[in-house]
């Protein structure tokens, strides 16, 4: 694989929980180029998951709005960004933390953010100036590295 | 999701069919409260054999059985769950309420 490797995609789909297996079977289509493992493609997986979960549980509580999903390549690396327009987070320093949840009633585990940077390698969490957030998380696939070794 | 359950010799088997997410957790949860309202048994073991995915809202539908079972003095087990599913129990701490049994 080329050291250069680049690559990007964007979609812009609605906020509804239908909607998350779409994100991460998408996302995971697009990383299959890096020649990823099976363990590294669940982690994103489950990574969008989380992040485009919050989106249609929290970001919007009039029900209606749009999720941004870009998903970009760059060497083995693969960055995604994940935003919205909504509401926002409030304090996000408290939102990170595990077993944190705002919806106690509604049996959520609280632990969104911390399988989202468990799973992958780097994790930023942000809320736009226009409002909503965006979570840019990323991670390095090690396929060429596997390759590397072996050669 | 899809949901089989059968009981035998007191104990509910249960077998989660399909993806565990925020979609299908409502039906997941529903479902699983009519499993558990009926027959006579004393623990139930979830079976994970066929779950294809899941992310930290499948957590909160079993922590949310784990409660009212908890109430009826009814213990929950899980078995062979992927290794995906395994690492999202270990990093929340599941299997401290879910054993896992072989």
């Amino acid at each position: 694989m080329k050291k250069n490797n680049s690559n990007i995609f964007e979609i812009t789909f609605e906020a509804k929980s239908i909607n998350e297996g779409f994100a991460r079977i998408c996302v995971a289509a697009f990383c299959v180029q890096l020649n990823p493992s099976v363990d590294e493609i669940s982690d994103i997986k489950t990574a969008v998951s989380e992040a485009v979960t919050n989106c249609v549980v929290h970001a919007y509580p009039n029900g209606k709005g749009l999720i941004k999903l870009r998903c970009e390549i760059v060497g083995n690396k693969v960055i995604i960004e994940i935003s919205d327009n909504g509401v926002g987070i409030k304090d996000i320093k408290q939102a990170r933390e595990p077993f944190f949840t705002t919806k106690p009633n509604e049996e959520r585990s609280g632990m969104g953010f911390a399988v989202m940077e468990g799973f992958m390698d780097t994790l930023s969490v942000e809320n736009n100036q226009n409002g909503g957030t965006k979570v840019i998380m990323s991670k390095c696939i090690a396929a060429e590295a596997k390759l590397t070794v072996g050669e | 999701m899809h949901i089989k359950s059968k009981i035998y010799k007191n104990t509910l088997y249960v077998l989660l069919c399909g993806e565990l997410d925020e979609h299908s957790a409502t039906h997941t949860r529903s479902t699983l409260d009519s499993v558990f309202s009926g027959g006579n048994f004393n623990q139930v073991i979830i079976d994970l054999s066929e779950l294809e995915f899941m992310d930290s809202t499948g957590i909160g539908v079993l922590i949310g059985r784990y409660k009212k079972m908890k109430a009826r003095h009814i213990p929950i087990f899980i078995t062979n769950p992927s290794t995906h599913a395994e690492k999202i129990f270990k990093m929340t701490g599941l299997y401290d309420i879910m054993p896992k049994i072989v």
